[in-house]
């Protein structure tokens, strides 16, 4: 087996660790339930947890995210005994449907998340503080590409990380979609059947499962990928070293994946039926994997709140000399937005979660009617970060699109200080906009109106952008690599996004709107506007920094011809027969209703953007070791992360930077943006 | 100069076609109610400013990538333009105006399809997981189906017994969340018969479990006569199969939203069929089967967790503990004519 190549090794592993795991669970249930059942939901959690180590320990052997992993099924499992001792010592029932009771899953899910934490090393260095040891500033990262898979304090590894794990997550949530979008591409249930049965879960529950995952999945994927563009650019955007708490960067990045790992774990333990938003009642009569979701999003929550932190601190003490707040990159102003809501604002959802966790497990009343509680509430709480969390998504993709269009247009960013303050100001008024989610709520009359007025004012920064990209191409020197198309896609499609969001803020036509496909439409278009293709636009971009190759300009091209025309279809599919009536979240509509070919239109289209993202991570991949040299200011920037040689040097820079001009003047001759001083 | 008065006339052209093709694309479902003639009024306000921004941006940008396009062998940077503080303070100042007009033509709007007639028709809903049915308490009448005269307000006072739903037929555009606990209003006033045989959908619009898709009831506008005459044949079958006790419980049945989820006709659904179903013998999730007597139907009714039907594990019935024990005798009658 050593003569394999890792890889090989990994996924021969990954599937011996399933079928080890799947042996494990079947057995566990047979003890318990006393008979066999093959498509149990214990098989299902025991072989993703399996395989994942499996694929790990043949990958990189017996060490980080391998001993991560192994800390965590052990510490999972002696969180779950430890409820189930106490549970039994109490005489309550010890064993539930899904092995372990709900209490005991809950509470061993948190104790494996820390025993993650602490296998891979992310307390490495705390705990040696708290026994007075000290260690070095900067710890050597091993050679190779194994460096990503263990604790690294490099942003630039921890950028690379974030971002590798984004596109599994986002790869996993678009799985997730392929299957709903294949049941709803006719009317009338196909495969996913009232007879269909999967982890203790029949068609139709199963459908609401995968629905409400996919957007979870992709939402923490998003949030991962938005820390992946920060920590990777930002500190070198800004001339310093690294972040300005390296161990506390280090400590988000890997929370997430536990995190990550027990959202995935609804799936198997019950499902779900609430969709992401989780509202209650209905969260708190769903199966356990609802737990899992609540945890699971709890912990990512951590990362994105550290994460924004650690952004703000860095911008403000570790920038480099003579760069004033109007010199900084557009694209940091950005981040600062996006790490203003992530820090202030997380709190409200991981709170509004725990509170339905604390109703299921403790039976407190918080949003049950008949004792006191009140169901609206928890939309206030929720909404009051999961609204702001779109302009997390979006301001950071934006903040891409204007800091590329200068470098490929050859002229300056249009009103550099209007971009920079309307991040700040989109950031801002969304906090004031919540409520427009709740128009049919029962929320109190008047109070929509005020919410209306704040929603619609969006559209004043967000236009301040708008103006300033056309304006900036007008009387360019455009050329159109892959980078630039990606740019030029998100400026059209988040356009398509940001106008169908008007007629769902005017209360009135929401009460037609709301719940509908039409709104479905409206936030794929915003998010892949605003997110997706900006997140491509960076990859192919910075992509030779990384590396040091260039990835393929064809296969790229390929990617964005093939997505940007299905993306259009598919939203517009959407818009139509939400307009026409088609309610959101629903598996089965019927035929009278006439959608079923516009629905095998959205399939269709939802396919070609699942090849197209296919046809991008092989390219990635391939390019990594086979992609054409690159060397030096490749796209003519004037940013000076292209001054120095690509891949970046472990420090950045070796040789202290000083802005002496501004960061976009493309087109005046002899302007510099920075200069290397000698005086380290 | 050229450029812009080419741009200029591009994009009234482009927003006209916009609009133009918006406005063919035949985007809404039948306008059945007062509030959907001031809702589409509104929307088609919307199209207009978004065929006009969507012509605004595109237009701009298309042409810059056609006529600034980097020409081949072409080394040059492009003008050096850094920005213009008072086209800025425009394109912030003349949107800021239009989003103030619209929020008041919104607010004008939301004014308008909450406008109160105090002589509106008051009919109670009860939504639960995963049907409606519908209450005239000034008719002493209940049913499954939605009836509603032309041409006058309704206000419905909507309840949920279980999780929260939405009231949402798009013919009528409006929609309003049914909160358990509390009671939620809606007014609507029809204007439209609905075609024979083809009547609209009250549709459940807020996710509400695993068969949120089939939480529907079919919605009925008709004129007044035809209208008292449906409440007089209600009145008089209430009359008539209040005397047996059948037909007390194929009421009882219909009302608390049982032919939701058990067919009665031996059709597939997410419950067990109530066809052929008294008598025979019924496998249940432990291995054991059960005789489905009268004592396993009304267990079965109140504690629907005890004893559950294999292959129907997953589905939660909620308890009917609001039934006597006479109104559970009245369904299991009931369920004994299936045959």
């Amino acid at each position: 087996m050593n003569k394999l190549k890792p890889i090989w090794r990994a996924l021969l592993l990954l599937l011996m660790g399933g079928f080890v795991g799947y042996a494990l669970g079947v057995g566990l249930d047979a003890l318990i339930g006393g008979t066999v059942d093959f498509v149990a939901p214990i098989s299902g959690v025991f072989s993703l947890l399996g395989s994942a180590t499996a694929f790990f320990f043949g990958l990189i052997g017996y060490r980080g995210i391998t001993k991560g992993l192994v800390y965590q099924i052990i510490g999972t499992f002696v969180g779950a005994g430890f409820v189930t001792a106490i549970r039994a010592f109490m005489g309550l029932e010890t064993f539930g449907s899904f092995f372990f009771t709900e209490p005991a899953w809950v509470f061993g899910g948190l104790v494996g998340t820390l025993s993650f934490l602490s296998g891979v090393g992310a307390f490495a260095d705390w705990y040696k503080w708290a026994k007075g040891e000290s260690t070095p500033e900067h710890h050597q990262d091993p050679e190779g590409f194994i460096k990503y898979f263990g604790v690294s304090l490099d942003h630039k590894i921890i950028g690379i990380q974030y971002t590798v794990t984004s596109l599994f997550l986002m790869g996993v949530g678009g799985t997730f979609a392929m299957i709903f979008r294949t049941e709803l591409a006719a009317s009338r249930l196909q495969f996913l059947t009232t007879t269909f049965k999967a982890f203790d879960q029949n068609g139709l529950q199963f459908y609401n499962t995968l629905m409400s995952l996919h957007g979870m999945v992709m939402i923490a994927g998003i949030l991962l990928g938005v820390a992946g563009m920060i920590n990777y650019l930002a500190p070198m955007l800004i001339g310093a070293k690294d972040m300005a708490f390296p161990r506390l960067n280090a400590f988000s990045f890997w929370i997430a994946v536990p995190g990550a790992l027990l959202l995935l774990s609804a799936l198997f333990l019950g499902g779900f039926d609430t969709g992401w938003t989780g509202y209650p009642p209905l969260s708190t009569r769903s199966p356990l994997g609802i737990q899992m979701f609540f945890l699971g999003v709890y912990m990512v929550g951590w990362s994105s709140i550290l994460g924004g932190l650690n952004l703000i601190a860095t911008v403000v003490r570790l920038r480099a000399k003579g760069m004033t707040p109007f010199r900084l990159p557009i694209f940091v102003w950005a981040a600062i937005a996006t790490s203003i809501i992530s820090l202030t604002a997380t709190q409200l959802i991981g709170l509004s979660f725990q509170l339905v966790m604390f109703q299921r497990l403790f039976d407190m009343g918080f949003f049950d009617g008949t004792r006191g509680g009140n169901p609206v509430l928890y939309q206030h709480l929720f909404w009051f970060y999961s609204h702001p969390a779109v302009y997390v998504f979006v301001l950071p993709g934006l903040g891409i699109i204007s800091e590329l269009l200068p470098v490929f247009v050859r002229k300056p960013l249009y009103g550099y200080r209007w971009v920079a303050m309307s991040s700040l100001g989109i950031a801002l008024i969304g906090f004031l906009v919540w409520a427009h989610h709740m128009f049919a709520s029962g929320l109190n009359e008047y109070l929509r109106v005020p919410f209306m007025y704040s929603t619609l004012l969006v559209s004043i920064p967000t236009g301040v952008k708008f103006f300033s990209w056309v304006a900036t191409l007008w009387k360019g020197k455009i050329s159109t690599p892959t980078p630039m198309l990606f740019v030029l896609g998100g400026i059209i499609v988040f356009l398509i996004g940001g106008l169908t969001g008007p007629p769902s803020a005017t209360v009135s036509t929401d009460l037609h709107l709301h719940d509908t496909y039409f709104i479905v439409g409206h936030f794929h278009g915003t998010i892949f506007g605003g997110y997706v293709f900006p997140f491509f636009a960076a990859i192919y971009f910075w992509f030779p920094k990384a590396t040091g190759r260039r990835m393929s300009e064809k296969l790229g091209k390929l990617h964005f011809w093939i997505m940007t025309p299905s993306f259009l279809v598919m939203t517009f599919a959407m818009m139509r027969v939400g307009l026409l009536g088609m309610r959101r979240r629903i598996a089965d509509y019927d035929a009278m209703l006439g959608f079923d070919l516009t629905h095998l239109i959205t399939t269709i289209a939802g396919y070609l953007i699942f090849i197209s993202v296919a046809i991008f991570l092989y390219n990635l991949f391939h390019s990594m070791n086979h992609g054409e040299k690159a060397e030096g200011n490749l796209w003519n920037s004037r940013s000076p992360e292209w001054l120095v040689p690509s891949p970046m040097p472990v420090h950045n820079y070796d040789q202290a930077i000083e802005v002496v001009g501004e960061p976009y003047d493309y087109g005046l001759a002899g302007s510099k943006y920075v200069d290397f001083t000698n005086n380290k | 100069m050229r450029h812009f008065v080419i741009v200029g006339i591009l994009i009234l052209v482009v927003a006209s076609l916009t609009y133009i093709g918006l406005d063919a694309a035949e985007l809404l479902p039948t306008q059945a109610s007062a509030e959907a003639i001031s809702i589409d009024w509104l929307l088609n306000l919307n199209a207009i400013a978004i065929s006009f921004l969507f012509a605004l941006i595109l237009v701009p940008l298309f042409y810059s990538l056609i006529v600034f396009r980097r020409k081949k062998g072409d080394t040059s940077e492009g003008e050096h333009m850094v920005g213009n503080t008072k086209l800025e303070i425009t394109w912030t100042v003349i949107p800021l105006i239009v989003v103030v007009i619209f929020a008041y033509l919104g607010t004008y709007s939301l004014a308008e399809i909450s406008r109160v007639n105090p002589q509106a028709l008051e009919i109670k809903v009860l939504a639960q997981q995963f049907s409606f049915s519908f209450e005239y308490p000034a008719f002493g009448i209940k049913s499954k189906d939605f009836y509603v005269p032309v041409n006058k307000q309704f206000v419905l006072k909507m309840e949920s017994r279980d999780v929260i739903h939405s009231f949402w037929v798009p013919e009528f555009r409006v929609k309003q969340d049914i909160v358990p606990g509390r009671v939620t209003e809606l007014r609507i006033t029809p204007i439209l018969l609905t075609p024979p045989g083809e009547p609209y959908r009250v549709v459940c619009a807020e996710l509400c479990g695993a068969s949120h898709a089939y939480m529907f009831s079919s919605v009925h506008v008709v004129s007044q006569e035809d209208f008292d005459e449906w409440v007089a044949e209600l009145q008089n079958i209430a009359a008539a199969t209040d005397q047996t006790p059948e037909g007390r419980g194929e009421a009882l049945s219909a009302q608390n939203g049982c032919l939701g989820c058990h067919s009665i006709d031996g059709s597939q659904s997410i419950a067990p069929t109530w066809f052929k179903l008294f008598g025979s013998s019924v496998e249940l999730t432990d291995g054991t089967t059960a005789n489905a007597d009268e004592e396993y139907l009304a267990e079965s009714i109140l504690l629907p967790g005890e004893k559950i039907v294999a292959g129907y594990e997953t589905t939660l019935m909620p308890s009917m503990e609001q039934l006597n024990e006479d109104q559970i005798a009245d369904i299991i009658a009931y369920i004994k004519t299936l045959k």
